[in-house]
């Protein structure tokens, strides 16, 4: 490491004044720290983030009782009693079922209004960003009792549909705004040269635009569904039956049994983690992008 | 005459495309589902808070149910002490969270914005805590702080603490143990929304303040930050009204303990409505915490100039 940084170090006493044709790209760009400083505080910060993961994935491992620091000998007993007897294949198929259904229904809901944001002026436009300006405040928690007496007019209590409507809601501000800030960063002139080679609007959207969105409309699904996997006051308030339950209240029947077992929690905890891990894994990158295009300044 | 007119002139212009292709009623469609869904699913819920905030309403004692003006709100104000104490700890809760978050965030997110080997991974590995939430973020915690297995007892082998402490439980360490917890999802929020601006930083910047041999700290403080700004604010002012309305963590991290050391005025507000069943006094204190949250929208609509200038 040190023949490295020499190496690299060497040139620079060498080089001729900043200004020099001869080095138009300098050694050391701002973006280019020197490699201590990137690493050690990386690193430190690595060890906090990484820690818990380990602990949990420790827990769920190893026997019950042990106290070895390392998963050895392994065992997936916690794996099996939580997925049968604390029924969270259950509780995976249901969450899998909300997050999914929330994906589609706030892409598709989001991606309609985010266009009319993007693309037309209209009377009530003002009027209308600034109700979703205000609902980001609109606290779901804070909405569980009138929801409750909505969904139990409508019948719905104990269904997951309550559950997704009321996660999809709660999802669309924000991803209309995404959504429409995505669509803004498409030229419209893209879509006029379409109309003019005979598209309809429709056909014109869906051949120009709905390809350039991806990146954008990637971010957005994602985010509702983590957001609906993990989220747990509405599954708590409106699901009853156990049958009908998320991992998110699973989890939490877990945590405040009488008596905690660690090792069904830790299992539990990666239950729930895997699915939104590969969520994540995938969309990392457009994560990044989507975000820097969309950027969510207004 | 208006006819003469119009034989003598060219036939009008046709109308310009955009138009044409725009029929009128088609963003008022656009948005209906949307429009619909919110008023029906936040906007008549928030009006109908208002409504029981009036009532006695608990549905497990009917018999007291009906109007009761503004009863709910003197007893807030005058005789619950546990109101005052959860409104002074979402105070210092937000307060704390967000400022560390926005510290520790810009940090990192500078951090992972230089070149570097294996940056993709040290990315993803560092912000993976962000897609982990509430709950399971306190499953995680609960196991680290667990007195009998947690990190405590591996701590106390190396001399730090004592063996048989949990941090959850004790009112002294509650607060920094369930601080440091939250931190831990909550940096990488604030990251990743910092580098996604970052990108867009154009590098000639720093390069002309390279030439003019500016230091990295300047370049910092006189091109990073001021481009940042708008990030900073935006990031921050959500963050702040996330944290205060969540109650996901510290429900399930320490449920409002030990000792309502930890209870949040919406985690007062939860237990409230979903423990105690009293909807009635849940909707006045919710309306309270309306009128903060009005309040720091109405700051945060100042600051950013939301929809100002669409195009």
């Amino acid at each position: 490491m040190s023949v490295k940084e020499a190496t690299k170090a060497a040139p620079a006493p060498v080089r001729a004044t900043p200004e020099s044709p001869r080095h138009p790209k300098r050694k050391r760009a701002w973006d280019e720290a020197p490699r201590w400083q990137v690493y050690l505080p990386l690193g430190i910060y690595l060890v906090f983030t990484l820690i818990p993961f380990y602990w949990i994935l420790l827990f769920s491992l190893r026997p019950a009782g042990s106290t070895s620091l390392v998963p050895w000998p392994m065992t997936f007993e916690h794996f099996e009693k939580v997925w049968t007897d604390r029924s969270f294949g259950t509780y995976f198929t249901n969450s899998v079922l909300v997050g999914v259904a929330t994906l589609l229904m706030t892409t598709l809901v989001a991606l309609a209004g985010g266009y009319a944001l993007a693309r037309f002026d209209f009377k009530i436009k003002r009027a209308f960003m600034l109700a979703l300006l205000c609902s980001q405040f609109v606290p779901g928690a804070l909405l569980l009792v009138p929801l409750f007496e909505i969904f139990a007019e409508l019948q719905m209590i104990n269904s997951l549909g309550s559950v997704i409507l009321a996660e999809t809601v709660f999802q669309l501000p924000l991803s209309m705004i995404l959504i429409s800030n995505f669509i803004k960063n498409v030229p419209y002139s893209l879509e006029e040269a379409a109309w003019v080679d005979g598209c309809n609007r429709m056909t014109a959207f869906r051949i120009v635009v709905l390809p350039l969105l991806r990146p954008g409309l990637i971010a957005v699904g994602s985010f509702a569904f983590v957001h609906s996997w993990n989220h747990f006051l509405f599954a708590l308030m409106f699901l009853n039956n156990q049958d009908k339950q998320t991992i998110p209240v699973g989890l939490n029947s877990l945590m405040s049994a009488d008596s905690v077992d660690l090792g069904a929690l830790a299992a539990g905890g990666i239950i729930a983690a895997v699915p939104v891990v590969i969520v994540f894994a995938f969309i990392q990158k457009w994560l990044i992008t989507g975000f820097s295009a969309g950027a969510v300044k207004g | 005459m208006a006819q003469a007119a119009a034989v003598a002139k060219p036939p009008a212009p046709p109308r310009r495309r955009r138009a044409s292709a725009t029929p009128r009623r088609l963003p008022y469609l656009l948005i209906a589902p949307a429009a619909l869904l919110m008023l029906g699913f936040i906007a008549y819920p928030v009006i109908s808070v208002f409504y029981y905030s009036l009532q006695n309403y608990n549905p497990t004692k009917p018999w007291r149910n009906g109007y009761a003006g503004f009863d709910n709100f003197v007893h807030a104000f005058t005789k619950d002490p546990i109101f005052w104490d959860t409104l002074v700890f979402s105070a210092k809760w937000v307060v704390v969270e967000v400022g560390l978050q926005l510290l520790f965030g810009l940090a990192l997110a500078l951090i992972v914005n230089q070149t570097f080997v294996g940056r993709g991974l040290g990315r993803a590995l560092v912000f993976s805590p962000w897609a982990v939430s509430g709950v399971l973020t306190s499953a995680i915690w609960v196991l680290l702080y667990n007195s009998q297995t947690g990190i405590t007892r591996y701590l106390a082998d190396l001399g730090i603490g004592s063996y048989g402490t949990s941090w959850l439980s004790d009112t002294s360490t509650v607060f920094p143990a369930a601080v440091v917890a939250d931190l831990w999802r909550g940096v990488p929020f604030f990251a990743i929304l910092i580098l996604a601006d970052l990108q867009s930083v154009s590098k000639d910047l720093y390069e002309a303040a390279e030439v003019d041999g500016a230091s990295r700290i300047k370049q910092f403080w006189h091109i990073t930050l001021p481009h940042l700004k708008d990030a900073i604010i935006l990031s921050t002012l959500l963050r702040a009204v996330w944290e205060f309305n969540n109650v996901d963590l510290l429900y399930t991290l320490t449920g409002g303990g030990p000792a309502g050391e930890t209870t949040t005025l919406p985690l007062y507000i939860a237990n409230t409505s979903v423990d105690a069943h009293n909807f009635g006094y849940a909707s006045a204190l919710t309306t309270v915490a309306f009128v903060i949250l009005l309040f720091c929208s109405m700051v945060y609509l100042r600051l950013s100039k939301f929809g100002g200038d669409n195009k």
